[in-house]
């Protein structure tokens, strides 16, 4: 088994793994850090971002530059369509791939990377929740960013200059792999190749490995995927949760004694406890609602929101804020507040007892019905721009704040004291998706709710799942001695393979068996012997066929032809004859000059009528004869009356 | 163990109260666990009694089925862990679980407070016996213990509706419970793949139809209702609340709506919104159109039907009712039908199959009377017309299923004796293989072959390979290995002889004999090996022969030349005991060579 590492974001990740022959992706993260890099797209023009003045860097000269950098707040922004880091390329041929599994919603955004014109033939498995919610999450980037983006051009110029520019352009990593998002089509085309799968159900890859889903407990329909050969298994850990929220519990058992463990998608913000971060949330948009003032959440349209809904309402319910209007604003809006409510076989336990009843297991539709929670396509939906009332809660996207409904709302309250922005998502540093905003008058508070797997909870959940190697991206391992300062890391008494982004690694031990069934005709045929206390043997001559990939073995054919083994004679010879008895044997048989001569770690027995020398040691005896056939027969036989065999 | 035992309980050559016994690998399993809806006596409920006369009847059985919520498949399930005292797993999917009690309390409302039965299963019991379930989701691999495996397919049917697939180590069941194989106005046709098992067990309730297309039985029956209306005559749709329903509402509504019809239809109070709400939760149980657009637009939100209330009985004028329930054997369907049945501007349409002693199945067989318990009796002058909208597989949807799955043989319940005759036979000779039908309390005994797991040595494998691949093609050759079979922890091996040794740590002893052959053939030694070298390949076809060093080697045979360039040559002929026959043929063939050379001076 290798593993190759293609994603430089842990949170997004992307692994190949060649097991039995397949090519298998784990993952297929987008990483959207680049983005910020990048200047706002306004839904609606804004004359602030128009007329930024154009940055050239002292001492460069290239005209082709002009116009592509803006100075913006004491910065320097690309002027162009926001581009996104998609796996490295190079490492894999995406076109050899057989299997890309899904873990959640969150890591698959590269997928129309992968899949399209690539030459790409393999499948692509998913549980429903991750195909549908992804839809949402590219529908509404794809929406977003190719829409409003439509009028800026494609800068690239830029990209051999970083080396003069001022950080933090200067400091980006191989700009020239960032990509534009994919066209809307291919988009569509990548996601109909998604074969849905359930929780536990077993797939069969191509009758090499069954490869099953099981929940990971960190959102709705994530998963962690085991992989299990007759002989090996490999687990897949990306995006898992302990704690209690919507989605159905992690299953530990699952991912018990694996071979290899690969661990992905921890935490991005370790040091925040989401518990806190949810009631943070609730205090502050209190605070603010009563001053008056309204409230930003950057958000993506599915996932933590759903949490934020049901619990701010019900924070507000009882702050005596309940007539505080909701909004979602999001292309993907409505569809997905109307999925979270179908897909009750993929909620906790908790909401599933609701189901029965049978009532939502989300409040997201009662607080539709009572017109306290909305949701538009865009800020300007008549229907939404009509009722709009302040102060009120906004759920919009997108959390880099570089395009998306929430650029707007920015820009219309940063110079109000009044109103606050809470960001809640983990992907973005918050201070850099500002940046482009500055000087701000509203407050900004940072509540990161992210509920993967602290390096404390991996840690615990590795020590438990026992697996006899781990895998992890460099991000995760230990730092190196010469490490400026500590920070967070698994430590786990395993031995462990650290894979960096671009390399390979050899995981897994060899395998020796391959599983098949044996016929029962021919295993009806079969007497094994006792060999020790639980231990039975038999030599077996077997024809073997194949058939779907599946490996029978049966009675083999009459006179076949092969080569000797075993089977002549059945039996293996285990120990040196016992030396007396072999004379003895051989006198019997006619030769009776036979002459033992002993020496230290042997003895060689002579027949010098016959021009036969038997040398003896404990591994081996071998015997010279110069007679003829008749004598080695007679020499055969006593040695298989006097060699200890099995 | 290589047998697989099915007893029907209930539905062997019959209609209602569907309750099979499997028995495999040593574990038993119940498939479903119906009542009899014709009954009002002990028939109603499976026979448990024949599982167990006495005692527990827990450790008799390691877990129970339930395929779909219909009450033939689920009714005395409650009877069987709260009275009998069952407290195994029980299984059955998500929407299954929600609807099914529901089903069983409004059943035994009926039974208790308008029939006024006593010992009956109360309320509470259908509570804490649903707590007992465990809910499964599709393609689920459920273990139920270390060694029987569950997994449940799609059934179309009614929402929720699976068939399952049972494993016990190398033999395997298909349960079909109900099945649709085409798609209809609210859910998608059953579907399974190709998963041979040894054993597929089938309803046949229409083992003998070829059903029409769908469109023209709906065509029919909205003419029908249309027809009647118009003239001022109440329709009756008796129905389960659950289920047809839902379709025959989608259809309704959309012809209301197409042709502008004010006609008042009404669904029975109570059930209606709460099971569209099933529906609308369970959304990802129904056909691929209501899920594409239920954002949009709620199928199971309904303009045109409104609930009923108990005085639009004897209201004037035209009206659809739906009312509860399908077979016409108690509740607010038979009061209605007593009603209106003298009428013959009416019309009662049975949308699906009547068990034998209700009396939707007397009316469907023409009785113009209906005699009921308290003397009652009822004349019926209203048209009563059947249209099959039951939801079950036809001949061709059932041949089309065994055909998906390809098992070793085929078992018939839940249908009756003559018709299930006809498809066994229609069966064993389309698919030449084995199909039963056996009678309730009658056991049936399927052999099946053994296949036993084994795990085979790569080494071997690959040894093995070299030396085909190193043959000539012939798609006929066939691949042998020899190893050695080892059994450990019930686990078998085959593997090479040296990873045999080593994994029992004891040395090999190794046997070689050696011969010389001497031999006058000057020049040097190379050459001669060379020469010995075209000789073997000639003589041995099919051998591989390979020279290194100026060392030939077939198999464990090893021939060595020795001697000065101009002197006689001394060959070394040396193998293993177990290559004898090879060995010594060798040596015979270089002696001859040495006798009859030309090349002799
Ligand atoms: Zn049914």
């Amino acid at each position: 088994m290798k593993l190759y590492c293609l994603s430089n974001d842990a949170a997004k990740p992307c692994f190949v793994l060649s097991f039995k022959e397949l090519l298998i992706m784990l993952d297929c993260g987008l990483s959207s850090h680049s983005v910020l890099n990048f200047l706002p797209l306004p839904p609606v023009p804004s004359t602030r971002l128009a007329s930024l003045p154009n940055y050239t860097p002292p001492h460069h000269n290239d005209p082709l530059l002009e116009g592509e950098l803006k100075e913006c707040c004491g910065r320097v922004f690309v002027d162009s369509m926001p581009e996104f880091c998609p796996p490295l390329d190079k490492v894999v041929d995406f076109s050899q791939l057989d299997v890309i599994l899904i873990s959640n919603y969150t890591c698959m955004l590269a997928l129309p990377f992968i899949t399209e014109d690539t030459g790409f033939k393999g499948q692509v498995y998913a549980t429903e929740p991750t195909l549908q919610i992804g839809r949402f999450y590219l529908e509404e980037l794809s929406e977003w960013v190719c829409s409003s983006g439509s009028g800026s051009g494609s800068a690239k110029r830029w990209k051999e200059a970083v080396h003069v520019l001022p950080a933090p352009l200067a400091d980006v990593v191989r700009p020239r792999a960032w990509r534009r998002l994919l066209a809307p089509h291919h988009v569509a085309r990548a996601l109909a190749r998604v074969r849905v799968v359930g929780y536990d159900e077993k797939v069969d890859l191509y009758g090499a490995l069954d490869a099953t889903a099981v929940s990971s407990g960190f959102c709705l329909g994530s998963a962690n995927w085991v992989l299990r050969s007759a002989h090996e298994k490999v687990a897949y850990v990306s995006g898992s949760s302990t704690l209690t929220t919507h989605p159905r519990p992690i299953n530990q058992a699952a991912l018990r004694g694996a071979d290899l463990l690969v661990l992905a998608a921890l935490t991005q913000t370790p040091a925040h406890n989401p518990d806190h971060m949810l009631g943070d949330l609730c205090v502050h948009a209190t605070v603010t609602l009563r001053a008056g003032g309204s409230v930003l959440c950057p958000v993506y349209p599915s996932g933590v929101l759903y949490d934020l809904l049901e619990c701010l309402s019900a924070h507000l319910d009882t702050a005596g804020l309940a007539h505080v209007p909701l909004y979602v604003v999001s292309p993907a809006a409505e569809a997905s507040l109307a999925y979270s409510n179908i897909l009750a076989e993929w909620v906790s336990a908790g909401k599933q007892a609701r189901v029965y009843l049978p009532e939502e297991p989300f409040p997201h539709a009662a607080l539709v019905r009572a017109g306290r929670l909305r949701h538009a396509r865009d800020l300007h939906d008549d229907s939404f721009s009509a009722d709009f009332r302040q102060p009120c809660v906004v759920f919009c996207g997108h959390p880099s704040l570089r395009f998306g409904a929430a650029v707007h709302l920015v820009e219309l309250w940063a110079c109000n004291p009044l109103h606050a922005i809470i960001f809640t998502e983990p992907d973005f540093p918050y201070t850099e998706a500002l940046a482009p905003f500055q000087p701000l008058s509203m407050k900004a508070f940072h509540c990161p709710i992210d509920t993967s797997l602290n390096y404390s909870q991996a840690n615990k959940l590795v020590r438990e799942l026992r697996p006899r190697e781990l895998a992890l991206p460099e991000q995760y391992a230990a730092p190196g001695p010469a490490a400026a300062a500590a920070r967070p890391h698994i430590a786990a008494d395993v031995p462990t393979v650290v894979v960096r982004r671009g390399t390979a690694r050899r995981v897994g031990g060899r395998r020796t068996l391959a599983r098949g069934t044996l016929s029962g005709s021919l295993a009806a045929r079969l007497a094994p012997r006792d060999l020790r206390a639980g231990l039975r043997a038999a030599p077996l001559r077997a024809a073997l066929s194949l058939r779907d990939s599946r490996l029978h073995v049966h009675s083999p054919p009459p006179g076949a032809g092969g080569a000797g083994g075993a089977e002549a004679g059945g039996r293996v010879e285990c120990g040196a004859p016992d030396v007396e008895a072999l004379v003895r044997e051989l006198r019997r048989a006619g030769a009776e000059e036979a002459r033992v001569e002993r020496g230290a770690d042997g003895c060689i027995v002579h027949l010098p009528r016959h021009d036969t020398l038997v040398h003896v040691d404990a591994h081996a005896t071998h015997v010279f004869c110069e007679a003829g056939a008749d004598l080695r027969l007679a020499l055969r036989q006593a040695l298989a009356l006097t060699v200890p065999t099995i | 163990m290589p047998d697989i035992k099915i007893t029907p309980l209930g539905a062997g050559q019959d209609v209602g109260r569907s309750c099979i016994l499997l028995t495999m690998g040593g574990k038993n399993i119940m498939l479903d666990c119906g009542m009899h809806m014709g009954y009002n006596d002990e028939r109603r409920f499976p026979d448990f009694s024949y599982i167990v006369p006495e005692g527990p009847i827990t450790s008799q059985i390691d877990c129970v089925i339930i395929s779909h919520f219909h009450l033939d498949h689920c009714g005395a399930l409650p009877y069987m862990s709260e009275m009998i005292g069952y407290t195994g797993p029980i299984y059955m999917t998500h929407p299954t679980k929600a609807i099914a009690p529901i089903l069983l309390e409004d059943m035994r409302k009926v039974a208790v407070e308008r029939k006024g039965e006593s010992n009956f299963f109360t309320s509470q019991m259908i509570k804490d016996c649903m707590k007992k379930v465990t809910a499964v989701t599709l393609h689920q691999s459920v273990m139920v213990d270390n060694e029987l495996e569950i997994k449940a397919y799609y059934a179309g049917h009614v929402l929720g509706a699976a068939m399952f697939w049972i494993r016990v180590g190398s033999q395997s069941v298909v349960y079909t419970g109900d099945y649709n194989m085409t798609p209809d106005r609210h859910l998608g046709a059953a579907w399974i793949d190709k998963c041979r098992p040894d054993l597929l067990i089938t309803e046949s309730t229409y083992a003998t139809t070829i059903r029409d297309s769908k469109r023209c039985r709906e065509r029919d029956f909205l003419k029908k209702v249309h027809e009647c209306v118009e003239k001022g005559g109440k329709v009756l749709i008796p129905v389960f609340a659950l289920g047809r329903a839902q379709e025959l509402c989608i259809l309704l509504e959309t012809y209301w709506d197409r042709m502008n019809l004010k006609y008042p239809v009404y669904f029975a109070l109570g059930l209606t919104e709460k099971a569209n709400n099933y529906y609308k939760m369970f959304i990802t149980w129904t056909n691929q159109k209501i899920r594409k657009t239920f954002v949009q637009r709620n199928m199971f939100d309904f303009k045109h039907i409104k609930p009923f209330d108990k005085t639009y009985i004897d209201n004037p004028g035209a009206m659809v009712v739906f009312a509860t329930p399908g077979m016409l054997h108690a509740g607010l369907s038979l009061n209605i039908f007593k009603k209106w049945a003298p009428y013959e501007q009416n019309m009662v349409i049975m949308p699906g199959f009547c068990v034998q002693g209700t009396v939707g199945h007397k009316i469907l067989n023409g009785a113009k009377k209906v005699e009921f318990e308290n003397r009652q009796v009822v004349e019926v002058k209203m048209a009563v017309e059947y249209m099959s909208f039951s939801a079950h597989a036809d001949a061709k949807g059932i041949m089309q299923l065994i055909q998906y799955c390809e098992p070793k043989n085929v078992l018939l319940v839940h249908g009756e004796a003559q018709k299930m005759e006809f498809l066994k036979d229609k069966i064993e000779k389309e698919f030449k293989i084995s199909c039963f039908m056996p009678a309730n309390g009658e056991t049936c005994v399927i052999n099946t072959p053994t296949t036993i797991p084994i795990d085979v040595s790569l080494r071997l494998l690959k040894a093995e390979a070299v030396r085909y691949n190193a043959q000539p093609p012939d798609p006929k050759r066939r691949r042998v290995v020899n190893g050695i079979l080892c059994v450990k922890d019930n686990r078998l091996s085959l593997l090479d002889i040296d990873e045999m040794c080593d994994e029992i740590g004891i040395n090999r002893h190794i046997i070689r004999f050696t011969s010389t052959v001497r031999f006058e053939d000057p020049g040097p030694a190379i050459k001669t090996a060379e020469k010995l070298q075209n000789l073997l390949t000639e003589k041995l076809e099919g051998w591989t022969i390979t020279i290194s060093e100026g060392n030939i080697s077939v198999e464990s045979v090893l021939i060595k030349v020795e001697g000065e360039d101009d002197s006689t040559k001394n060959i070394y002929v040396s193998w293993t005991n177990q290559d004898e026959d090879l060995g010594s043929y060798i040596l015979g063939l270089l002696q001859s060579m040495v006798q009859y050379s030309p090349m002799k001076e």
